[in-house]
């Protein structure tokens, strides 16, 4: 079988996934073997001239990790999405938009302004922003547009695969390698790692779930044994998909659902709304006053940032309306 | 001048909060037409994501209505819709949705003037609030 | 002066890209290094609850997560003015210890070895970490692999998962460490104390044997006077995890040292229109533009400045290996900015002795690591010494521990004035009187910028942090003369 052209990206991201990729370690030669990488900035010199001198098609298969926030990420996803047969939308920022798209919160004008006027240590009584074009006395110098809004891959072209995870596990990675050396790939669209939710494959013991209290990771010391949720621990592993092997919660931490919606849920957040009501004043749910069952539900703290931590901006409301 | 005539989507109950609704029609009682009804066989059927879908697709508020706590068909079916409305709430408000464009609330099959009430009501609230714009924010964006 | 017009951006991504400007003569002008890039972690930080911040601002970084998961953990100790347990310190300080190790060795072998092992002006397709194996040979590579390796697993059994790890928390940490863990990761740790001499002595051999290096290092385009700032324990010796912060003067006395808390007297930073990074300088000397010298409030962090603010290392080999290389290069304190690839490698040394000690200390498997926190919570800073330099996470909350303010310096981004001064230094100095402008000055550049082992991703927490590099060039006419790229989106 002729070598597989490889192409590795990264757009709006941490580094993460590229390393995530190196620590697969011996794995990483078995890649050499069946594939060339045509174009990984973070490792080799090929640069985006040669991605453009490429007949369309000719990447096999291109990991696409970091989400999308500006036009020139935008311009190089439609680039390799053209040149590539397989794009694989790679670790949660491409899949979901991850971390990043906590920004949808906010917008650019809020964004600049914390970070270069109202910033403790920030020396600018100038009210001086990073600007697009600016004076200098050689010459004038560019900067490029910051959006508003963060995408998922997804959002800005056809994505065949996703590999979840922040970042994803080496077993997955690997699961993806070897499918390619056998060129068993599975249906398009498929998202790797489990087709359950997370509480599947976590070792903790579950009982009955009812809770009136929520404590925040810090307030309590929690049973190592038992489910972090019958505990008041919010955990999103119910909306969660598995695949992770549960290492936050081996860790004695609870999930934050970097794996997205378990299959058939498109809204990983409205789901968990759904659990939590479920369980959290379930015992005597007859005898208690409204003003009571809003109080419970006071006790979770931030829900939107909580439960969708990893996937604001493939939510159904994707963005905070301002 | 055009007013904005808010599109409000009704999840009403089978039990109660529909056959409220059908007095009300009826009964040749005048209300707002803004509320879009659909029937679901409990309040409890509603999931968050039904309220956000409605968001998504256009609409300017969205209205739950069930049995009177106590007189759900299925005994607790409320109960859980009673929970889930003020997380789902708090929730939105983070999304910058307002308060006052997702309302809960019990009306029982002979309250077809109760029904109308409550329409009329929050038919102004959200006019007041003008029409919810997904992405108010869309310069700069692919 | 000729007036020099920048090509239209046509790809951006996350690169520090250097524009030179030509005077009429030819020779170079002014050159700015700019960082395109910006994220906005201290605003979408605002809203959430404090203790889950050292799981967020982990992903400002994903080669130094660990970094901003103590710094976090620390702010977050603050914040609700909570101590944690002994054993709990030592748990962080191990699996930190660790980091350091990962870090280093990454940045030394894949991207810093290269120009020296292959030679700056080698071919780039073999300078880089496959030429470098081949060139000293697999069993050294595969024991470059194996200690990595050997550091994330520490990581990963401490923190959850090694990359964006989960055990930092208000008052302590989520989990104790096993005697059957120990003992692990003290075969891990003897085995790290001995591949830290081995690295040492590929430098020695490599470069300090090769005179044609030596001068490079000590030349004086690659030599910058600044200030210089790092984490000391009680007897002034470094500690990337807990300490005061001191700071020298470029000619080593003692210009400062204070708490963590009080940083605010001290650092402040300053806004330029044409890059998103800031400029931290020093407040009590004052912004002075890029500017070298003991009147300019410029400073730097990271191995060298380390060494250079400290009295001496505090565990024995490395200790040796720091009065080596003083001596070798003439006294504290050093200014040679190659000398950071020396200095990085003694810290090397360092944190894996110190991950040795840590895992033969009696205390390190007490389960007692949590101590929850009571005190109602509002400001906390934490600073801790990340691979790259010096990093402060500064959270206020509201009476819930709800995050209303953060302010982030990091590492990289302090030594953003002084990157910026070296790269035009070694510019004037290549490119003069319209000297054609090769690949090779391009990387000679990038040496200069790749000793402060930049983290791009960190400095703007944002992303990408690849390290593409565009050298752009211009005649007044707006002709493009040269553009030299690498590693470019």
């Amino acid at each position: 079988m002729a070598k597989l052209k490889l192409a590795i990206y990264w757009s709006a991201s941490c580094g993460g996934c590229d390393v995530a990729i190196l620590d697969t370690n011996e794995k990483i030669l078995q890649v050499a073997e069946i594939a060339d990488i045509v174009f990984w900035p973070i490792a080799l010199d090929f640069k985006r001239h040669h991605v453009e001198a490429m007949p369309d098609k000719d990447i096999d298969i291109c990991l696409f990790n970091g989400a999308v926030r500006t036009s020139e990420q935008e311009e190089i996803a439609k680039l390799l999405r053209a040149k590539s047969k397989t794009m694989v939308a790679f670790g949660s920022c491409a899949h979901l938009g991850g971390i990043p798209g906590l920004s949808n919160f906010s917008n650019r004008a809020q964004a600049f302004e914390r970070a270069y006027v109202e910033s403790q240590s920030c020396d600018n009584p100038d009210k001086v922003f990073p600007q697009t074009m600016t004076n200098v006395a050689e010459g004038e110098l560019e900067l490029p547009e910051w959006w508003d809004t963060v995408k998922a891959l997804n959002q800005v072209v056809d994505v065949e695969y996703y590999i979840p995870g922040c970042p994803p596990t080496v077993p997955i990675i690997s699961q993806l390698v070897d499918a390619l050396a056998a060129g068993n790939l599975p249906p398009v669209g498929t998202v790797f790692g489990s087709d359950k939710a997370l509480c599947e494959e976590c070792p903790r013991t579950k009982e009955e779930k009812t809770i009136d209290k929520i404590y925040r990771p810090h307030e309590i010391i929690p049973d190592p044994e038992k489910c972090l949720l019958e505990q008041g621990i919010i955990c999103i592993g119910p909306a969660t998909r598995g695949g992770c092997e549960a290492r936050c919660i081996k860790a004695n931490m609870p999930c934050r659902g970097c794996f997205g919606p378990p299959p058939g849920v498109t809204d990983q957040g409205a789901k968990m709304v759904s659990a939590i009501a479920s369980i959290l004043g379930l015992e005597n749910e007859k005898d208690l006053s409204a003003e009571y069952v809003e109080s419970l539900m006071n006790q979770v703290k931030d829900p939107a940032g909580t439960f969708y931590r990893f996937g604001l901006p493939t939510a159904m409301i994707n963005r905070k309306r301002i | 001048m055009t007013e904005f005539e808010p599109r409000i989507v009704g999840f009403l109950c089978n039990w109660c909060s529909y056959r409220g609704a059908d007095l009300a029609g009826t009964a040749r009682m005048k209300s707002s037409p803004n509320v879009r009804p659909i029937r679901v066989m409990c309040s409890g059927r509603v999931e968050p994501t039904f309220i956000l879908k409605a968001f998504q697709l256009g609409a300017d508020g969205v209205l739950v209505l069930g049995c009177h706590l106590g007189d759900c068909h299925y005994a607790q079916g409320n109960y859980k819709t009673l929970r889930r409305m003020p997380l789902l709430k708090k929730m939105l408000a983070q999304l910058g949705i307002e308060e006052e464009r997702v309302l809960l609330d019990w009306v029982s099959a002979s309250e077809g003037a109760r029904f109308v009430s409550i329409v009329n009501d929050m038919t102004e609230k959200v006019r007041a609030l003008g029409p919810f714009k997904q992405n108010s924010q869309e310069a700069k964006h692919g | 002066m000729k007036k020099i017009t920048i090509d239209p951006f046509t790809r951006l991504e996350g690169h520090g890209r250097i524009d030179i400007f030509l005077d009429d003569e030819g020779n170079v002008a002014n050159a700015y290094l700019r960082i395109p890039e910006f994220r906005g972690f201290e605003k979408f930080c605002e809203g959430r609850p404090v203790e889950e911040l050292p799981r967020i601002t982990t992903r400002i970084c994903g080669v130094c997560p660990s970094a901003h998961h103590m710094a976090s953990a620390k702010a977050v100790d603050a914040v609700f003015h909570v101590e944690p347990p002994s054993a709990a310190k030592k748990v962080r300080e191990l699996y930190y210890s660790a980091h350091m190790c990962h870090s280093h060795i990454a940045h030394f072998y894949v991207l810093a070895a290269p120009d020296f092992v292959l030679g700056p002006t080698a071919d780039p397709a073999e300078r880089n970490l496959l030429g470098l194996i081949a060139k000293v040979g697999l069993e050294t590579g595969m024991e470059v692999i194996k200690h990595r390796a050997y550091a994330q697993d520490i990581q990963a059994v401490i923190g959850g998962k090694a990359t964006h790890s989960v055990c930092g928390l208000p008052g302590g940490v989520s989990k104790a460490i096993t005697e059957d863990e120990r003992r692990d990761f003290e075969e891990k740790s003897k085995s790290m104390v001995e591949f830290s001499k081995l690295s040492l002595k590929i430098f020695d051999d490599v470069v300090l044997k090769n005179k044609d290096y030596v001068d490079l290092v000590l030349s004086d385009m690659y030599t910058l006077k600044s200030y210089y700032m790092g984490l000391v324990d009680a007897n002034n010796k470094v500690n990337f995890y807990e300490g005061d912060v001191r700071v020298v003067d470029s000619e080593g006395k003692e210009f400062a040292k204070f708490k963590p808390a009080d940083y605010l007297d001290y650092i402040a930073e300053h806004v330029e229109p044409w890059t998103y990074l800031k400029f931290p300088f020093l407040k009590k000397i004052g912004w002075k533009g890029l500017v070298e010298g003991k009147d300019s409030g410029v400073y730097r962090v990271a191995p060298l400045a380390r060494l250079n603010a400290a009295d001496g290392m505090a565990t024995p080999l490395a200790q040796a290996e720091y009065e080596r290389m003083y001596q070798t290069l003439g006294g504290k304190p050093v200014h040679h900015t190659l000398a950071m690839h020396w200095a990085r490698l003694i810290e090397l040394q360092y944190a894996a002795e110190r991950l040795l000690e840590l895992c033969q200390d009696p205390e390190i498997t007490d389960p007692n690591v949590r101590t929850i926190p009571t005190a109602t919570p509002d400001d906390g800073i934490g600073i801790i010494e990340a691979p790259r330099g010096t990093l402060i996470h500064h959270y206020q909350t509201d009476e819930h521990g709800m995050v209303k303010k953060v302010n982030l310096i990091v590492a990289t981004g302090n030594n953003n004035a002084a990157m910026c001064m070296s790269i035009k230094k070694v510019a004037q100095a290549l490119i003069q009187k319209g000297k054609e402008a090769t690949e090779g000055i391009l990387n000679m550049i990038e040496m200069a910028y790749r000793a402060y082992d930049p983290c791009i991703a960190c400095a703007t927490h944002s992303l990408p942090g690849q390290l593409p590099l565009e050298v752009v060039i211009y005649n007044a006419k707006g002709k493009e003369v040269k553009r030299l790229s690498q590693y470019l989106s």
